[in-house]
């Protein structure tokens, strides 16, 4: 009962934690309040993992909101933004990683994929349809006999 | 080729299992600073022990050094104090700390109560130049060359077997490279 309770209360309590966020920064514009929000929810808090800045309560996701915000002001693109994190806490923290010699692999995978896909599915299709047009081969006499012979041999040994 | 085909699973498997068999052990906590082969990015910060002295990136000229990142709200900063005393006092090894998002007298309580291993301390209320450093978590420490350039960034305790296996090594070649 009190687990649940607690749950319930986490569950009710969580919009308001990430409420915090949006409070603490005062935007001029939606458009800039936008922006601030799209920029922290692409990039990914350093320490946590597997959150992103805007969700993370860690102090150093407030760090980086903060700096976001400050170069927000200060008049900088979004692309200067996150260049200037980068340079501080590595491509880790996109969760786009820039498309560069050593990710290109990770880039291409889902288009390798498909086409390995589509590959599979042409031979498959293909072998159908040849197995289709020419009919398989009546056996011959001499075959037919061996045949026979085996089959009979396979009954004798599931009988004994 | 039909029989080559047959034992494709087999090859995707062992591959697969080559790569995931790499993974195994590694920490996924521990990030590559982006500053290694960058030079301590520029600061002007209080000495910890002499409020008013002005302290600049000219610190780590001169000599190889180690910058450790501590604060005492950080338990494991606690953990690693004593190997940092015996790092500064039994291997002659020159330690600059950074004080991070600290109280100035909580952290002199602390070295009068554990002793001090570093020949200067940093003090960075705000962690300014923390952020700089791209620290995220406390303790991290890094190998200063002679020409304060960061060589390389340890991301947790540092105790006589991360120094042995680690740090020591990566001195030395540093040294050796002048």
């Amino acid at each position: 009962m009190v687990r649940m309770l607690s749950v319930l209360l986490l569950v009710l309590l969580s919009p308001l934690a990430q409420a915090e966020v949006a409070n603490v920064y005062e935007f001029d514009t939606a458009e800039q309040e936008q922006r601030f929000q799209d920029l922290i929810v692409e990039l990914r808090c350093p320490k946590c993992q597997n959150q992103n800045i805007a969700d993370s309560n860690a102090p150093i996701s407030k760090d980086m909101r903060a700096e976001v915000y400050r170069r927000m002001r200060a008049g900088a693109s979004n692309d200067e933004i996150v260049d200037a994190l980068v340079a501080r806490f590595g491509e880790f923290i996109l969760y786009k990683p820039q498309v560069e010699k050593r990710t290109i692999l990770l880039w291409a995978t889902p288009a390798i994929a498909v086409l390995g896909g589509l590959l599979v599915v042409a031979g498959v299709v293909l072998r159908a349809r040849r197995r289709q047009t020419e009919p398989e081969p009546a056996l011959n006499a001499k075959e037919q006999a061996r045949a026979a012979k085996i089959l009979a041999e396979d009954d004798r040994d599931s009988n004994a | 080729m039909k029989r080559f085909f047959l034992f494709l699973p087999l090859v995707v498997a062992v591959v697969l299992g080559m790569v995931l068999f790499a993974g195994i052990g590694k920490d996924p906590t521990k990030l590559d600073s982006a500053l290694v082969g960058q030079p301590v990015p520029a600061f002007s910060l209080e000495d910890l022990d002499n409020p008013g002295q002005q302290l600049d990136a000219s610190l780590f000229q001169g000599q190889v050094q180690l910058l450790n990142v501590w604060g005492t709200w950080c338990p494991a900063c606690r953990d690693e104090h004593d190997d940092l005393m015996w790092l500064a006092r039994e291997q002659g090894v020159s330690i600059v700390g950074l004080n991070y998002k600290d109280n100035r007298d909580d952290a002199l309580v602390w070295l009068d109560r554990l002793g001090d291993p570093y020949s200067t301390n940093i003090y960075d209320p705000q962690g300014r130049l923390g952020f700089d450093l791209g620290v995220y978590g406390a303790p991290e420490t890094f190998v200063i060359d002679a020409q304060g350039v960061v060589r390389y960034r340890h991301v947790g305790v540092v105790n006589k077997k991360v120094w042995q296996d680690t740090l020591l090594p990566v001195i030395n070649q540093v040294r050796e490279q002048g």
